[in-house]
């Protein structure tokens, strides 16, 4: 059971990067992510990708962290290749304005237009993967709910946040006992079982999950109430810290950052995209 | 006391919208600042409902009409709202776990403050100067997790404490503690106390707990009055405990027992005040009178563990070379602060995990190839929440549902399940939503949903958990029928009652070892296995030697074994 928790389980240790204040990191995690997105020029954006490496390595986040959730994106991501490119196969041709095709699938020719585009759509999705990690990882979940606060989300819906990071392990704890003791009571979730009937089983656990939450959720909002919160339109966070020196330099550099890409794209490409083949 | 009552309740009646009858009657009550109070009453009596109108969540979560007046500080409390009674008093809840709302200590303290947009350096500093007060300013970063039901409950204390109130509400502050961390939550409370002179109100059942500091007055309330305003002296020494159906204290139902007639001159409010001049002789007397005459149980063995040890992640050991025997028809408590062991041992038995060595005998047969689902015929597991078992909405349905699924045909499903809710009383309901039952009643539902497989042997998790003594009588009592049927009782507790008073057998685990397993008097009249296991020494022991009875532990089994025979005749 510790093992699923570790999924969403923030990093502890102390680097540069864990040393950012949570508003810090999340907003160089969109000012990068921004820069990615904006751009299709494959030059920047692997440059980016190097970059968002280099700053893994020195959070020092463990590949074995993040391997369940690159499976999940290179999935996702070869999936996405494959249906756009049936969808629309000559999408490069119309872009970069040349077709160079040098085989044929189905009917349908492949252009070296089509696959630049398409490698250059993956590595940018790609790219932004690492940053989000980064920022998962290194930041402590509660000011998380601060940083989300800090850039100007509602703080109840910030603090939501918060609370589901703080609730989890315990109904997911829950969740474990109920599944027990009702497959004592003769339950069966095996795939042995009709899909129907796993369905009708499986309410057997939601149901008692359900009410024993609720139990949970008044205690809760009474302790909440009982200490004030939600009086005032605004709110401290116990959590967060004042800008250093660094995190300026890591905004400032974020901020550059876009600024290039926007800037390669306006003054050198003269376009979103880069084109090699003119 | 010429200074101006801090509480003031003046022909206060007040009715929850969802009920038909006014909770509290024309209550009438004074406290004034400094004082502790202590409030009791059984389930239902309105005890905290009153607390509930000192804190503002009546009428703010819980609405309902009020009538008369309640004045705080010599404000009208109608007129306020709960952020503003929540500066003038401060409430620590029961679940000390469920009201943690931060992620580490340190956050959760702060709470408060950050509702009130303190800034953060400012809020650092408070959050250590509190948190030392409660001794937890070395834990700042932990999170709920790594803490002890006591530690949290301190966090929860320095948490209402950090906006300087001026009265402190604590709602069941002994719910799931243990004995020793009750023990000390009282002290921690009394300190507080004598310290800060703030106004103290604790509304709890378990009075001898509460007694072992001292409280200025104690309120007893019942069907929503007050029955009694008294000091504590003069309250145990009248009938008001027994009618109002609180529990007294032990060692005065043993003074009574011994034909003593408690009078408020003994001090008998604390066992550390009473005087036992006039009663050590009639002690002396009945102590030599009653027979210690429990059967010794030679049924064959039923359930039995060999050498058995188990770890969740290979390196650190939950259980550790257990050894124990049960035979058919004990009644067995297990004990044991949080975290030693105990429901790993109850997972175990029930096949939810597997040993890693050792062995599990049912009548002497290794049951370690046995699924989940046929160990359950065998061996039944109740979880202390019925609301954790409860999955369907009428009671037939919710007991027929392990025949169910093990595909009996329904005339006998129909047959069982009516002979089952006749023995567990739920007869009467049979065709009943769920949902109209009481805790004791859905307690029993869950009982009765697993006594309908017909195990030999049923684990309860805390069964009487959070219950008054009336309910937990009730509970008691049916499973001590259930256990002259035949049927083999674990009971998972920290309930030092309930150990004492209704299993002969006690097995004490603490770090994963078992370090007792013996009768419940010996257990508890043993200093080295309490302090081990957290236990509290029972105040039936010190009554021993206060009235100069050597042989404490015998007294013990004597107040026992006399019990015993009051409630068979």
């Amino acid at each position: 059971m510790n093992a699923k928790l570790k999924l969403f389980s923030y990093n502890m240790a102390d680097t540069f990067i864990h040393r950012l204040s949570g508003v810090t990191k999340l907003v160089c995690f969109l000012l990068l992510t921004f820069a990615v997105m904006f751009s299709y020029d494959i030059r920047v954006i692997l440059g980016m990708m190097v970059l968002s490496i280099i700053l893994m390595r020195m959070a020092q986040i463990r590949f074995s962290q993040i391997r369940l959730m690159l499976v999940y994106v290179l999935i996702f991501l070869l999936t996405n290749a494959i249906i756009s490119f049936f969808f629309s196969p000559e999408q490069g041709v119309k872009i970069y304005g040349t077709k160079h095709a040098f085989a044929e699938v189905w009917g349908i020719s492949l252009t070296w237009e089509q696959v630049f585009y398409q490698v250059t759509k993956f590595f940018k999705y790609a790219s932004v993967v690492p940053l989000g990690m980064i920022f998962l990882l290194t930041t402590n979940p509660s000011e998380f709910a601060s940083s989300l606060n800090g850039v100007g989300v509602n703080y109840k819906a910030a603090y939501a946040v918060a609370l589901t990071l703080r609730y989890f392990p315990d109904v997911q704890r829950d969740y474990h006992d109920i599944y027990l003791a009702q497959q004592a009571r003769g339950l069966e979730l095996s795939s042995k079982a009709k899909f129907f009937d796993r369905f009708k089983n499986s309410l057997l656990i939601v149901i008692p999950l359900i009410f024993s939450t609720l139990d949970r959720i008044e205690v809760i909002s009474n302790a909440m109430d009982l200490r004030g919160f939600s009086k005032s339109k605004t709110r401290t966070w116990y959590t967060s810290r004042k800008l250093s020196r660094q995190d300026v330099l890591a905004l400032v550099v974020s901020a550059v950052l876009l600024l290039f890409t926007v800037a390669v794209s306006v003054f050198i490409n003269r376009s979103r995209f880069y084109n090699p083949f003119i | 006391m010429s200074e101006p009552a801090i509480i003031e309740f003046d022909h206060f009646t007040f009715q929850y919208y969802s009920q038909a009858e006014p909770t509290l009657h024309d209550i009438n009550l004074k406290i004034y600042p400094g004082e502790k109070i202590l409030i009791v009453g059984p389930s239902g009596s309105g005890k905290s409902t009153l607390g509930h109108c000192l804190n503002g969540l009546i009428p703010f979560a819980y609405r309902g009409e009020i009538q008369g007046s309640l004045k705080i500080q010599g404000l009208e409390t109608r007129d306020l709202d709960i952020f503003k009674l929540s500066k003038v008093v401060g409430t620590v809840l029961q679940d000390s776990d469920g009201q943690f709302v931060g992620l580490t200590v340190g956050e959760d303290i702060a709470f408060a403050l950050e509702n009130d947009n303190v800034p953060t350096a400012q809020m650092r500093e408070r959050v250590a100067k509190v948190a030392q007060m409660v001794d937890m300013d070395s834990l700042l970063s932990s999170s709920p997790f790594e803490l002890s039901g006591g530690q949290k409950q301190r966090t929860s204390l320095a948490g209402v404490m950090i906006d300087d109130v001026d009265i402190l509400l604590f709602d069941e502050p002994l719910a799931n503690l243990d004995p020793a961390t009750g023990k000390t939550a009282i002290e921690i409370i009394d300190d507080i106390h004598k310290r800060s002179h703030k106004t103290i109100l604790i509304i709890e059942h378990r009075l001898e707990d509460v007694l072992h500091r001292g409280v200025d007055r104690v309120i007893v309330i019942n069907d929503g009055h007050i029955i009694a305003d008294l000091n504590a002296h003069e309250l145990v020494s009248s009938a008001v405990l027994v009618d109002n159906g609180i529990r007294e204290p032990l060692y005065v139902t043993a003074l009574k027992y011994a034909g003593v007639k408690v009078t408020s001159e003994m001090k008998p409010g604390h066992i550390t005040t009473l005087s036992t001049e006039l009663s050590g002789h009639a002690l002396q007397l009945w102590h030599e009178k009653v027979k210690t005459a429990a059967p010794e149980n030679r049924n064959p063995s039923v359930l039995a563990m060999e050498n058995v040890s188990f770890s969740y992640d290979g390196k650190r050991p939950v259980l550790q070379e257990i050894n124990f025997d049960i035979r058919e028809g004990e009644m067995v408590s297990v004990v044991g602060k949080n975290g030693a062991g105990k429901s790993t041992l109850s997972k175990l038995l029930c096949g939810f995990e597997k040993e890693d060595r050792g062995r599990i005998l049912y009548r002497g047969e290794d049951i370690r190839d046995k699924s989940i689902k046929e160990r359950a015929e065998i061996i039944g597991l109740v979880m202390q929440n019925p609301n954790q078992m409860i999955s369907k909405p009428m009671i037939f349905d919710e007991v027929a549902l392990g025949l169910r699924m093990r595909q009996v045909p329904e005339e006998q499903i129909a047959e069982r399940v009516d002979k089952v809710l006749k023995v567990c009383g739920l007869a009467p309901f049979k065709s009943w939503p769920i949902s109209a039952l009481s805790y004791g009643q859905k307690k029993r539902v869950t009982i009765a949903s697993i006594l309908v497989l017909d195990p030999k042997i049923l684990i309860l998790d805390e069964p009487t958990a959070g219950q008054d003594f009336r309910h937990y009588t009730e509970i008691m009592e049916f499973l001590v029928e259930i256990n002259r049927m035949g049927v083999t009782v674990i009971l998972i507790t920290h309930d030092m009652h309930l150990m004492l008073e209704y299993t002969p057998r006690a097995i004490v685990l603490a770090g994963g070892r078992k370090i007792a397993d013996t009768a419940a008097s010996v257990v508890l009249t043993d200093a080295e296995v309490i302090r081990e296991a957290n236990l509290k020494e029972t105040s039936l022991f010190a009554l021993a030697q206060l009235a100069g009875i050597p042989e404490g532990t015998r007294f013990v089994q004597g107040f026992i074994d006399y019990e015993r025979g009051l409630k068979n005749r």
